[in-house]
């Protein structure tokens, strides 16, 4: 039997992770959950112990990079096989984790990708956020010689390898594209599996073309360091 | 003797001298000082030392050697902030396992707490 852990990471996410977390209790019953509150000014600490999930409140707002490899540590120290991040916002619905969790068990790869370009997604990107995912594919795949569509969803799955590679390193700045060069680098497989995603319940994405483009080049720059970077698996 | 060579003799003991007393009274780890305490001797030494100086400066095609004091300064000076942002990476990195260390060990507490509490 396979310990799977999902891994939430959420800043000011009350409004929101109600829903999510009840979600993969019914979804889900056999799966723990653990919440990093990184640092909420709000109840998202108090709503999420409150429906059972185990809170880790950092002791303050670390980043999105920090935070997840809280997750992944805590995965590593408790001797979790699989560890799935979803998002707190309501973006990631909880009946899709199957799909990622499927292969991981499997160990089809060590970690797995849940892509919203690949099958029926009817997601449609604005014009300037739709070329930074285009450009970060080709890049990401052109590095580590995989076919990948959507470099930076969050929606993914870890193996027991890669959970414990996680817990020793993880990026800091942007690290849901920078972290499929070092597992490539590290010499771990990636597959992406089509899943659907909802636009996001709580809070909101508003950045503007100018700002998408800016973001890209900021990503780019991390990537080809991260080329440069030694790797120790 | 020139001017300027008295004002660099004079600023270089200064700094040698503040970087000791800084050391000795525990406001400065050891660490962190030598290469302050280097370029404080490299600076004095060439200062003192003018003939050295001119040798140097002219075999660099500097007109007025002294000024080659200011290149030997800015080096150092590079070479210290240099140090001063590998430190402060390494720094920042233990600053985040020690949060998270905390955080998980503040989850672990309040688990143990609820169980002895039923």
């Amino acid at each position: 039997m396979n310990k799977i852990l999902i891994i939430m990471p959420a800043y000011n996410e009350a409004e929101s992770i109600r829903g999510v977390i009840s979600a993969v209790n019914k979804e889900l019953p056999h799966v723990d959950i653990l919440v990093i509150n990184d640092g909420s000014r709000d109840a998202t600490s108090h709503i999420a112990k409150g429906l059972g999930a185990t809170v880790i409140d950092l002791p303050y707002n670390m980043g999105i990079g920090a935070a997840m490899q809280t997750g992944y540590r805590y995965a590593a120290n408790m001797g979790y096989d699989i560890a799935v991040q979803v998002d707190a916002d309501g973006q990631h619905p909880p009946d899709q984790i199957k799909y990622l969790i499927d292969p991981a068990m499997e160990k089809r790869a060590d970690m797995i990708i849940g892509s919203r370009f690949l099958g029926s997604g009817e997601y449609q990107p604005s014009l300037a956020r739709n070329l930074g995912i285009k450009v970060f594919a080709a890049v990401v795949s052109m590095i580590t010689g995989h076919r990948l569509t959507d470099t930076t969803s969050g929606f993914r799955a870890a193996g027991k390898e890669t959970i414990r590679f996680f817990a020793q390193s993880y990026p800091e700045d942007y690290p849901e594209v920078e972290v499929l060069v070092l597992l490539h680098k590290a010499g771990f497989n990636i597959m992406e599996v089509p899943v659907n995603m909802e636009p996001r319940v709580g809070g909101k994405s508003s950045i503007t073309p100018l700002q998408a483009i800016y973001y890209m080049i900021k990503v780019l720059l991390a990537v080809f360091i991260d080329m440069l970077k030694r790797v120790k698996r | 003797m020139q001017s300027i060579q008295i004002f660099a003799i004079i600023f270089s003991i200064g700094v040698f001298v503040s970087i000791v007393d800084l050391i000795r009274r525990g406001m400065l780890k050891e660490q962190y000082a030598i290469l302050w305490l280097i370029s404080a001797i490299v600076l004095l030494v060439l200062s003192v030392w003018r003939r050295l100086l001119d040798k140097i400066a002219s075999s660099l095609d500097v007109a007025y050697s002294p000024s080659f004091l200011f290149l030997v300064a800015f080096v150092f000076l590079l070479l210290i902030v240099l140090h001063f942002s590998v430190i402060i990476s390494d720094i920042s990195e233990k600053n985040k396992k020690l949060s998270q260390e905390i955080a998980m060990l503040k989850t672990s507490l309040e688990e143990i707490r609820k169980s002895e509490k039923q």
